[in-house]
């Protein structure tokens, strides 16, 4: 598999919070070539199953595959488009950028705000709010209206840039990468032995609700998640311990949410196999899909596993490739090593956990 | 209209100072057809066709460079600092692509994640001063090694036909007139012509200056992208011009005064055989007719642009047809002003 084409693939695909289902038949698609069985559930989560020696216990791995985005909003009598967005997004970073509007049939665009020469030196002061912005599509209003209609999904252009030492720029590398990394993961479990079963999920409108991870999780109810995103890049002006550096291997989520001894566990497994990883310390949400997988029906141990990218949110998040490599080959060595002791709670419960 | 001469003129960088691949690229298109070719010390490009019958001399003029930008320096982990080169919108920078130099290496401009910002900063404008231009690379060193110091950097956008009329291209402004004027070299003429494709426009219309002090024409006409602000958000009598409205005409800017009888007569041309055309209705900015107006004695300056929305941006949107009217405007006017020398003379005689 390479990597760099899968990541050009699938960033390339457009799939809003909430319009996923676009995109989630060539993801189904891929998993088929690894798994014993791959679902699409009502929601869009992609679901394919992995099946070990032991059915008792089973893992789920979760990466979303919706990307933040614009949603039309109205069309004026010249043709241009006002726009909604869908997640987090900074306006600030819309000016002269390029989009791909998803109608009756896929139209470029690109997104224009009032001349800078005819702003008043209090209006150069503020920043551009989403509302006084619109995309030109070069179409009057006749000629997009017969394409476009209010409430069709945006995404940015995608730029699938080659960067130096193996450094990939695009668009929707939020979360597409960590799917890239499942793929590297089941690709590897090939060559290993793997005891329990394994879901590998692709969820749905997690820059939203993270309701994908919400409905997967109560659906497959496994013993153990290991969600997988990415976290912020190192810059120069974010301070260290909100960020991890590019190309130096899985970020490891440590904190509340995530269960103790199972990092641990990952922890030691990543030592144990050189694989090159960092810490990251999440001293609350994680702004992950870990929320929800955590507390989940009776309550579920999670772990987070991340794959530091820059520019998060922007056409440019940059990432290294050998970051998407390594996040694979650790969720694979991980998962394979997981022996029956490693999901004993502390107490036997009390209560079985009611259906 | 054709649009492959506008696409490969767009596509190649040449940011001022560094116009050499555009100027390469027009005098290997251009010199079947003129009798001398000459490059200035500046970098100008001087296409001259001889007169056939007059020894009267006419000058038109197109920039050849576009706005963009120059390495400054590093960061200790291998990003690179970088000035503007033009007149650039700090703000549109965060978030775009550029390529840096002959071997057009891809970069990315930064862009603050919205989830680190703080509140005070995601309410004020990224300055120029703190983004930098990330190419992959993790060490100082090994930047230096693949862009130096003082390396040219442009914008990273192609071109692309959008909708039925428009187009999508970073250097719309001026390579649109540089397509103009080798267009207009195929034809010949009664009089003299020099086709000046000029450098360094956008930091000062430097090269025009030497190129217009060198020839010294009777008349010049200067064929620009101008400022279109026909869009949202803007009150009507702040529209510069407008989309699809035709070639434009000037009357005065913040660089020049057009010739009063030169404009009349161009509009009346424009009327006549049915072009679309249209004032430019906005005093501001300025073009090579600046400096090319005030050369020497003077010379008689008319300016035909042609309205692009975004300009100075990576993605400058014209409509075909406007520039299809800007290149048969300026095209019958060197036909009329040819089979009707003595209307010529009238224009250029100076009165005592």
């Amino acid at each position: 598999m390479v990597i760099k084409s899968v990541l050009k693939e699938l960033t390339e695909l457009g799939g809003v919070s909430g319009y996923e289902y676009r995109v989630s038949e060539i993801l189904s698609n891929h998993f088929k070539e690894y798994c014993d069985d791959v679902q699409i559930d009502k929601f869009g989560n992609v679901v394919g199953l992995k099946k070990g020696t032991n059915s008792e216990k089973k893992i789920m791995v979760t990466a979303h595959y919706d990307e933040i985005g614009l949603l039309v909003k109205s069309i004026d009598e010249n043709g241009f488009i006002r726009f909604a967005k869908i997640g987090g997004i900074d306006p600030k970073i819309l000016l002269a950028g390029e989009v791909i509007i998803y109608g009756e049939k896929t139209l470029p665009g690109v997104i224009g705000a009032k001349p800078p020469h005819l702003l008043s030196p209090e209006e150069r002061k503020k920043t551009v709010k989403i509302q006084d912005l619109y995309i030109d599509t070069g179409m009057s209003f006749d000629e997009v209206t017969k394409y476009v209609t209010i409430g069709d999904y945006i995404t940015f252009k995608p730029i699938s840039l080659e960067l130096k030492s193996d450094y990939f720029a695009t668009k929707a590398l939020d979360n597409r990468c960590s799917f890239a990394s499942m793929l590297v993961a089941l690709e590897e479990l090939k060559g290993l032995r793997q005891e329990f079963d394994i879901y590998f999920v692709a969820t749905v409108q997690e820059e939203v609700h993270l309701t994908g991870a919400i409905t997967a999780s109560y659906n497959i109810e496994p013993d153990l998640a290991i969600v997988v995103d990415v976290c912020h890049g190192e810059m120069p002006d974010v301070p260290k311990e909100r960020s991890s550096a590019c190309g130096k291997g899985p970020a490891i989520a440590i904190g509340p949410v995530l269960d103790k001894k199972l990092t641990k566990k990952l922890l030691e497994k990543a030592k144990n196999e050189n694989i090159k990883y960092q810490i990251d310390v999440e001293s609350g949400g994680t702004g992950t899909e870990a929320w929800a997988t955590q507390v989940s029906r009776c309550g579920i141990p999670t772990v987070l596993i991340s794959i530091p990218l820059k520019y998060m949110h922007t056409p440019v998040e940059t990432l290294s490739i050998s970051d998407v490599s390594s996040v694979g080959r650790l969720i694979a060595r991980f998962t394979a090593s997981l022996v029956i002791e490693d999901f004993k709670q502390k107490e036997a419960s009390l209560w079985t956990c009611k259906k | 209209m054709d649009m492959q001469k506008i696409k490969e003129l767009t596509e190649l960088n040449g940011v001022s100072g560094n116009e050499d691949l555009v100027r390469e690229y027009i005098k290997t298109t251009i010199s079947p057809y003129v009798d001398e070719i000459f490059t200035d010390a500046l970098g100008n490009l001087i296409a001259f066709k001889k007169g056939k019958s007059s020894n009267i001399d006419i000058m038109l003029s197109a920039h050849m460079d576009e706005v963009g930008f120059i390495v400054t320096g590093y960061t200790d982990t291998g990003l690179i600092k970088f000035a503007n080169v033009g007149g650039i919108d700090e703000r549109i920078l965060p978030g775009k692509t550029v390529l840096l130099g002959d071997d057009k290496i891809p970069g990315v401009i930064s862009a603050k994640a919205i989830h680190l910002q703080e509140r005070e900063e995601f309410l004020s404008n990224w300055k120029q001063r703190n983004l930098y231009i990330d190419i992959g690379t993790e060490k100082k060193d090994e930047t230096e090694s693949l862009v130096e110091l003082g390396e040219y950097i442009s914008f990273n956008s192609n071109f692309q036909e959008l909708g039925e009329e428009c187009v999508k291209a970073k250097a719309l402004d001026d390579r649109l007139g540089c397509a103009i004027l080798m267009e207009a070299l195929k034809g010949t003429y009664e009089f003299n012509l020099y086709a000046c494709f000029t450098v360094q426009e956008e930091i000062g219309l430097r090269g025009a200056e030497v190129a217009a002090y060198r020839i010294k024409p009777d008349l010049a006409l200067v064929i620009e992208g101008t400022t279109c602000s026909d869009v949202p958000e803007t009150e009507k009598h702040q529209h510069s011009t407008r989309l699809g409205k035709g070639a434009v005409l000037t009357i005065i800017d913040g660089s020049s005064y057009a010739d009063k009888d030169l404009v009349n007569y161009i509009y009346k041309l424009a009327k006549d055989k049915n072009i679309p055309v249209q004032f430019k209705e906005t005093a501001t900015g300025g073009n090579d007719a600046g400096k090319i107006q005030r050369t020497g004695i003077g010379v008689k300056v008319a300016i035909i642009s042609v309205p692009c929305r975004y300009i100075h941006s990576p993605v400058s949107l014209m409509s075909k047809k406007d520039y299809e009217s800007s290149q048969n405007l300026a095209l019958a006017v060197l036909e009329d002003m040819s089979s009707n020398m003595n209307k010529l003379q009238s224009l250029i005689k100076e009165e005592k």
